[in-house]
């Protein structure tokens, strides 16, 4: 149970930077956290207590292995993640060349 | 460039073709074979072609727009990939009937979105970008969480299979599942609180890109998952019919106050599609077969003349270089394409007969006042009188200003002006789509696909153990 809390806690803690954060960068990097908090819960999800790798060999039970499919599911959106990392990253170093700052406060010719 | 053109080409006639000839069957295919509990199924039912029919008339109509509008412009086959990638991302949303494989095409369709918007290299336009970016993953990250909570409450991905258990697990689990979703794609889909991209992001992209974003983008990624979750995989429980009702309502009308204010003709018509995107929530909301009519109706509406208006301000911002409507004058003489059409995108956005807009939001009004929500009318009524107004302001300045304007910068090509003539006829031909009769073998089957909620079931798993 206390590790759902503590994933809970590290989802809040990625949204809790988004939305304070004035730095470009540290923008980036809370958008990361929150991504990890939510492939921590698919794989969270995935495990049994006192249970194996899935890897299906002669001899061994199906019960006792932790469940693949989320593992194979963040695998994906692992990947994703990187993309979208890659592109925000793209972005704030073009927006670093039109402004020269990081400081979303500063950043703000579009209003209204 | 030719052959993106010629996959729109191909794309709008099939999807025509599927959609008059599949009346109120299901069909589905498990891709590379595996059977359902296992392998990843694709779906498509009226509803589905409905909107695949959608998507491929404003795409088409928008690279046809593009070849002259982007060529000033740099790098035509980079715009031309993400193009198509944005078109691939959508269809597969609509298409598929799985959660995950959801998630990954939306980021497809979300990625290209982000690069298309910060196409034009001006500050601007990466700030916007970047903004939308960065929302864009929020939501995303909210929806994936939904999806391994339903995963987990489940055991299932298959939208059908999801929705056959769901019944029997625990009421809360449904409403935590339903509200991560309900976050995810509200944010998608840019109802009131949740709005702050919108408009930035609409009115940086280059017009073509615009009208896709605006037109479709926010209907496929949000509107349409939203009414394949809620309806046909939840049985629409009062409790997020209700929220549909109360975001509706504020985004009609926040959002067109924000939209008068507005002298950005790009900005204005984005404060808009928050607005119109109002009357298609309070339209799901009504949750009567006629409030889903009136919804579904308005969707297939607001993406035509929705992407005619953003065609309208492109090639202005192209003949003129501005997008001010202070800046624009009398146009009826230079560009007398782009001004009648314009002229028929506003009437219809403001719901004056006969166009289609009209008929949509009458449907969507009659239903409130049947389904006992008069307030919600009002609301809607008055979201329509100041709709009226704004776009009085823009053709008063924007097209038929006291100044004659006489130079241009660039001229209209006759692709640009095909496009916006498509869609102006466009405008008049759907609101035929509502006559006894036609009425029968277009919209019905789609209304009946959402009306009869889980029966989609059936439908899915039916097939699948028919094969």
């Amino acid at each position: 149970m206390i590790v759902y809390l503590l994933c809970f806690v590290l989802l809040l803690v990625g949204l809790y930077g988004v939305i304070t954060k004035r730095d470009l960068i540290k923008i980036i990097l809370s958008i990361g956290i929150l991504g990890y908090a939510v492939n921590f819960l698919l794989i969270l999800f995935a495990y049994r207590k006192d249970s194996v790798y899935p890897i299906l060999a002669k001899g061994k039970e199906v019960a006792q292995m932790v469940d693949p499919l989320p593992q194979a599911l963040v695998l994906t959106s692992i990947v994703i993640e990187l993309g979208t990392t890659a592109m925000l990253v793209a972005l704030a170093i073009k927006l670093f060349e039109k402004y020269q700052t990081f400081d979303i406060t500063q950043i703000r010719r579009l209003k209204g | 460039m030719i052959l993106s053109v010629i996959a729109t080409t191909a794309l709008l006639v099939l999807s025509l073709f599927s959609f008059i000839s599949m009346k109120d069957e299901t069909v589905t295919y498990s891709m590379s074979a595996w059977s359902l509990p296992y392998g990843i199924v694709l779906v498509q039912d009226a509803l589905t072609s409905f909107i695949l029919v959608m998507v491929s008339i404003i795409s088409f109509t928008s690279l046809i727009f593009s070849i002259q509008y982007i060529r000033h412009l740099s790098m035509d086959w980079k715009y031309y990939s993400l193009f198509m990638l944005l078109v691939t991302g959508m269809n597969g949303v609509i298409i598929t009937g799985d959660f995950f494989n959801l998630y990954v095409f939306m980021e497809i369709a979300l990625f290209s979105a982000f690069a298309l918007v910060a196409y034009g290299s001006r500050a601007e336009e990466f700030e916007a970008a970047f903004k939308y970016a960065v929302m864009g993953s929020v939501s995303s990250f909210l929806i994936l969480a939904g999806i391994a909570v339903t995963y987990s409450a489940t055991s299932t991905l298959t939208m059908a299979k999801v929705a056959e258990v769901l019944p029997s697990i625990d009421q809360k689990v449904i409403f935590w599942i339903g509200a991560l979703f309900m976050a995810g794609f509200v944010l998608k889909a840019a109802a009131m609180p949740f709005h702050a991209w919108l408009p930035d992001a609409h009115s940086s992209a280059p017009a073509p890109i615009s009208s896709m974003l605006s037109g479709v983008l926010i209907k496929a990624l949000g509107i349409y998952v939203m009414i394949r979750i809620f309806y046909n995989v939840f049985n629409a429980p009062e409790i997020f019919t209700e929220i549909f009702l109360v975001l509706g309502t504020i985004s009609i009308i926040i959002g067109v106050f924000l939209a008068i204010g507005q002298w950005d003709m790009k900005r204005l018509l984005a404060y808009h599609s928050i607005s119109q995107i109002g009357y298609i929530l309070l339209g799901m909301g009504i949750a009567t077969p006629l409030g889903i009519l009136g919804a579904v109706f308005h969707l297939f509406n607001h993406a035509i003349f929705k992407s005619l208006l953003f065609y309208n301000a492109g090639s202005v911002e192209m003949a003129l270089g501005t997008r001010d409507l202070r800046k624009m004058g009398n146009l009826m003489k230079t560009l007398p394409t782009t001004s009648q059409t314009s002229l028929i995108a506003s009437l219809s956005i403001s719901g004056i007969p006969p166009f289609n807009g009209f008929i949509s939001k009458l449907i969507i009004i009659i239903a409130a006042l049947q389904a006992g929500l008069p307030w919600y009318a009002v609301f809607a009524i008055i979201g329509s009188l100041l709709t009226l107004a704004s776009f009085m302001k823009v053709q008063r300045y924007g097209f038929k200003g006291e100044t004659t304007v006489e130079s241009v910068e660039n001229k209209v090509g006759w692709r640009m002006k095909t496009a916006m003539i498509i869609l102006a006829v466009l405008c008049v031909a759907t609101s035929l789509m509502i006559v006894p009769g036609i009425q029968e073998v277009t919209l019905d089957p789609v209304v009946k696909v959402i009306a009869d909620k889980t029966e989609y079931i059936q439908l899915v798993l039916g097939g699948m153990n028919g094969n």
